[in-house]
């Protein structure tokens, strides 16, 4: 198999909440083009790892990051613009959350603070967001009501559309199904699947299952060390690590 | 915090070593009932086939529930998922030793040079599966292997015994239906060896993870 690009090259990453140390010696290559879950049990660091990748961490008092972090060969932590990089990395939360404006302004919320004016253009973009979340079909007649108004799974996935709005080249999604119901999930979930054909997708998901289902790779993190990363299917039927069998198989957690 | 799940898998690995037994125990009756000619005892053995058909069932059915509630992953799942293929084997092991009871129900005398060879083939086979289940169950590897070198000894008293039934056609010292017998019983056990080496390979296979046909393959 031909290994894809590397697109985001993790090194001796260490990260520390104040005296906490939350990420110990992290290093690893992320593909291109294929979806990557985080997993492990809470407080093993996951979230935090994928909070670093856009720099997310950068809000939190008392945070300290060593190591690099290179996207496409550049350092995110060296002299680059944080609003460019957010730009090319787009993030879904847990929680959908819909800014309380329309279903259009959420979209071109984005598109707008980068410059975009013209309503062909803003037009252009919010369907092909719309379309490319799975969502177009569901809120086309109702671009200007409120985002509030939609159901959880839709909120989600306007989130996911929002992200995608500025063409970012990868999407962070910490634990997006967590909060819907499994119809909801499965749709995301399908969603992703589509999303790989043109977007780096990395995912923090307790659901163990769903990493097995949608991920290509998946790396397994506790207490703030990263155990084993693997391709996905060797994780689940072949795990290298003890450690890796007894969390994945329920032993602990 | 798995505990109904390690107690599912435990009950799982209890039904196979009843299973192994249960096929044992015809092959074991299937010799007594040839070498002494007993054929209400290897009727018993015919009937008794039933239950290793409803043992095969009960397996299944808890492994396919063990694989929609605890969604196994790892050597859970590889171990369920050798169960579901093992079972396979083991039911045609007793379906071959119901096959040879039925020739014994015919009232079939075997020459008692071919005896001594088919008394050998009943020996190695009947361990061979014992220890197979044994492997599954302790995942030993060097059971395993064991039982894969046992097969080769079981193919070679197949080729003694063919050489056996030439020798004794060409000398006129046996009848015709007595060496058909004596040769389609030493199939029947070389059979019941390569399916022991099946169960041995998905055995090899849920301790390690690779099967041999597979890895063959790519």
């Amino acid at each position: 198999m031909i290994k894809s690009k590397t697109i985001y090259k993790l090194q001796d990453i260490n990260l520390w909440y104040h005296d906490f140390q939350a990420l110990k010696n992290v290093s690893m290559d992320i593909e291109e083009k294929k979806i990557t879950a985080f997993i492990g049990p809470s407080g093993c660091g996951k979230s935090t790892l994928i909070k670093t990748l856009n720099r997310m961490n950068d809000l939190i008092e008392g945070c300290k990051v060593t190591g690099t972090i290179q996207l496409d060969g550049i350092d995110i932590y060296g002299d680059i613009d944080v609003n460019l990089l957010r730009k090319k990395v787009g993030m879904v939360f847990q929680k959908p959350n819909p800014f309380p404006m329309s279903v259009y302004d959420n979209i071109a919320f984005g598109p707008r603070t980068h410059g975009i004016k013209r309503r062909i253009e803003l037009d252009e973009i919010v369907e092909k967001a719309l379309r490319g979340a799975a969502i177009w079909e569901e809120v086309k007649d109702r671009l200007h009501k409120s985002a509030l108004g939609l159901s959880g799974g839709q909120q989600q996935r306007l989130c996911i559309a929002r992200a995608l709005a500025v063409s970012p080249d990868v999407l962070l999604m910490d634990e997006p199904t967590s909060a819907l119901d499994p119809i909801s999930t499965g749709k995301i979930e399908d969603l992703m699947s589509e999303l790989k054909e043109e977007y780096t997708v990395i995912i923090v998901t307790h659901n163990m299952q769903q990493a097995t289902r949608i991920s290509d790779k998946t790396a397994f993190f506790l207490l703030g060390e990263m155990i084993e990363f693997g391709d996905t299917e060797q994780i689940f039927s072949m795990p290298k690590e003890k450690t890796t069998e007894n969390y994945i198989s329920g032993r602990f957690g | 915090m798995r505990l109904m799940f390690d107690r599912q898998l435990d009950e799982l690995k209890n039904m196979l070593i009843e299973m192994g037994a249960l096929i044992e125990e015809a092959i074991k009756k299937t010799m007594q009932s040839l070498k002494n000619g007993d054929i209400v005892l290897a009727k018993s053995v015919i009937t008794g086939d039933n239950d290793i058909d409803d043992k095969e069932m009960d397996i299944e059915k808890l492994a396919l529930k063990l694989l929609l509630q605890q969604h196994p992953v790892a050597s859970d799942l590889r171990q369920i998922s050798a169960a579901l293929k093992m079972v396979t084997d083991m039911e045609r092991i007793g379906d071959q030793a119901a096959d040879i009871a039925e020739i014994t129900t015919y009232g079939c005398v075997l020459p008692p040079t071919g005896l001594d060879f088919i008394t050998q083939m009943a020996e190695e086979t009947s361990l061979m599966v014992t220890r197979s289940i044994d492997a599954f169950v302790k995942k030993d590897l060097a059971l395993v292997k064991k039982v894969k070198v046992m097969d080769d000894t079981v193919d070679n008293l197949f080729m003694q015994v063919r050489s056996e039934a030439i020798r004794l056609l060409s000398s006129s010292q046996a009848d015709g239906e007595q060496i058909i017998d004596l040769l389609m019983i030493a199939k029947y056990f070389e059979r019941i060896g390569d399916h022991a080496e099946n169960i041995a390979e998905w055995v090899d296979y849920s301790i390690t993870g690779i099967h041999k046909s597979h890895s063959s393959k790519e």
